[in-house]
């Protein structure tokens, strides 16, 4: 069980190789959710990238006492009391964030990444590569909701972070915001290409 | 001891429940002060979005009390009824018959001239929608409207609380003559069967902007004897 883990591939490898949302595919459902804007991406990426250390960090602590027959009941006890928790701090200290969040800090619970990870990683290694692989894969989520929240919200409203981007002009000369990409079809299909451009970078993923 | 037995599963899974159970009862107890005061002043601040008013957050109360010189609470045959207008829940008022309601009503004054701001509380595509309409002191023409969301779609639903929105509501009017018609949502290029004034939807939005029609119906109705007395006094 407790092998010898390399804490500097456990932080990196997710946020290419291994990356959770385009190589182990997990997380996809809130993929499509909360990145027709970049802020909302970023903010639920942050949320993730802080609830995934810590549940790491507490079922790691707590591996060896889990009974196996109920221990996806105890991860998702632990997530689930987390992510209440940091909504009710949210609420308290951070009261626009908290506002903005609104229904996505709830989401985080249903999120697979969690799920995912305390069950490959957590249950099998030590608290601080489990922190370690926590962060890394919330980073490696990050980062592929970020890109698609950015072609997102540039073609389908022609802003980014709220800004207008899309000079004036283009619509004078008869350029139109994309409707399509603020569907969620389009997530799917913008997080598709990056798997495309992804994998043919990388031969060894190819099948 | 054994790890697999039926009662290790059962105390520890009791433990655990225990233990996270009073960690989430104590942070939602020491909390509960300071959320509702940010809640508090989320409203106020959100009241004095309506009348245009975008307040510094260090000094929310000073000028909510500033500019909000009155606060009436009216029964729908058009009484006063108290002034308290700020304590009244509107998400259990909406639940009652609209003739048994509570209605708050904020007046407010700028620069000299009367505003009286009624809230709103309705169901958008994923949750709740509500917001905020200033009248002019005609009680009929609208000075400004704040909408807010739970969870409508970032870009489509969502979009009801931007300005663009917003401004559509202003000289908008409620009266027309002597019938009172809330104000409308539909569909762009399209127009009302009566002849109440309305704004455009939100494209793509099209079940919140309907929400937001349906509030603007569902809670300005009520109003509708006190605002008449408003109009006969002036």
């Amino acid at each position: 069980m407790a092998e010898k883990v390399n804490n500097r591939s456990v932080i990196f490898n997710p946020l290419s190789k291994n990356n959770p949302v385009v190589v182990q595919v997990l997380g996809i459902c809130s993929v499509l959710a909360v990145t027709a804007k970049l802020e909302p991406a970023l903010v639920m990426g942050m949320s993730v990238i802080a609830v995934l250390a810590f549940s790491n960090v507490i079922i790691s602590l707590i591996r060896n006492t889990i009974p196996t027959n109920i221990r996806i009941i105890v991860q998702l006890v632990v997530v689930a009391g987390l992510v209440v928790i940091v909504s009710q701090l949210l609420e308290a200290f951070a009261y626009d964030v908290s506002k903005q969040l609104s229904v996505f800090i709830g989401l985080i619970i249903t999120n697979c990444i969690l799920m995912g990870r305390l069950e490959a990683f957590a249950m099998a290694n030590r608290p601080w590569p489990s922190f370690l692989d926590g962060i890394g894969n919330g980073i490696g989520y990050t980062i592929i909701l970020v890109i698609v929240g950015f072609f997102r919200e540039l073609l389908g409203s022609g802003t980014l972070l709220g800004y207008q981007v899309v000079p004036q002009w283009c619509y004078d000369h008869g350029y139109v915001n994309n409707g399509l990409m603020i569907l969620p079809p389009m997530a799917l299909i913008v997080v598709a290409c990056i798997i495309w451009v992804h994998r043919s970078y990388n031969k060894d993923l190819q099948e | 001891m054994n790890k697999q037995s039926n009662i290790y599963t059962i105390v520890y899974i009791v433990v655990l429940v225990v233990v996270v159970g009073a960690a989430l009862a104590f942070t939602a107890m020491s909390l509960k002060d300071r959320q509702q005061a940010n809640a508090d002043n989320d409203k106020r601040r959100q009241i004095l979005s309506s009348v245009n008013i975008t307040a510094n957050p260090a000094e929310l109360t000073e000028e909510f009390d500033k500019y909000i010189t009155g606060q009436v609470v009216v029964n729908a045959q058009g009484d006063s009824i108290g002034s308290d207008a700020f304590s009244i829940n509107m998400v259990q008022q909406v639940k009652v018959a609209a003739d048994q309601r509570q209605l708050p009503l904020y007046i407010c004054s700028i620069d000299g001239s009367t505003k009286y701001i009624i809230p709103l509380y309705g169901q958008g595509l994923w949750g709740p929608i509500w917001g905020y309409i200033s009248l002019n002191d005609d009680a009929s023409t609208v000075y400004g409207a704040f909408f807010d969301h739970q969870g409508e779609t970032p870009g489509l639903g969502a979009e009801i609380t931007k300005d663009a929105f917003r401004s559509e509501f202003r000289d908008k009017e409620l009266f027309k003559g002597d019938r009172f018609l809330p104000i409308a949502v539909v569909k762009a290029g399209l127009a009302p069967t009566g002849d109440e004034d309305y704004v455009n939807g939100i494209s793509g939005g099209t079940i919140t902007s309907k929400g937001v029609g349906a509030m603007l119906d569902e809670c300005l109705k009520p109003y509708k004897n006190y605002l008449e007395k408003l109009r006969s006094n002036k």
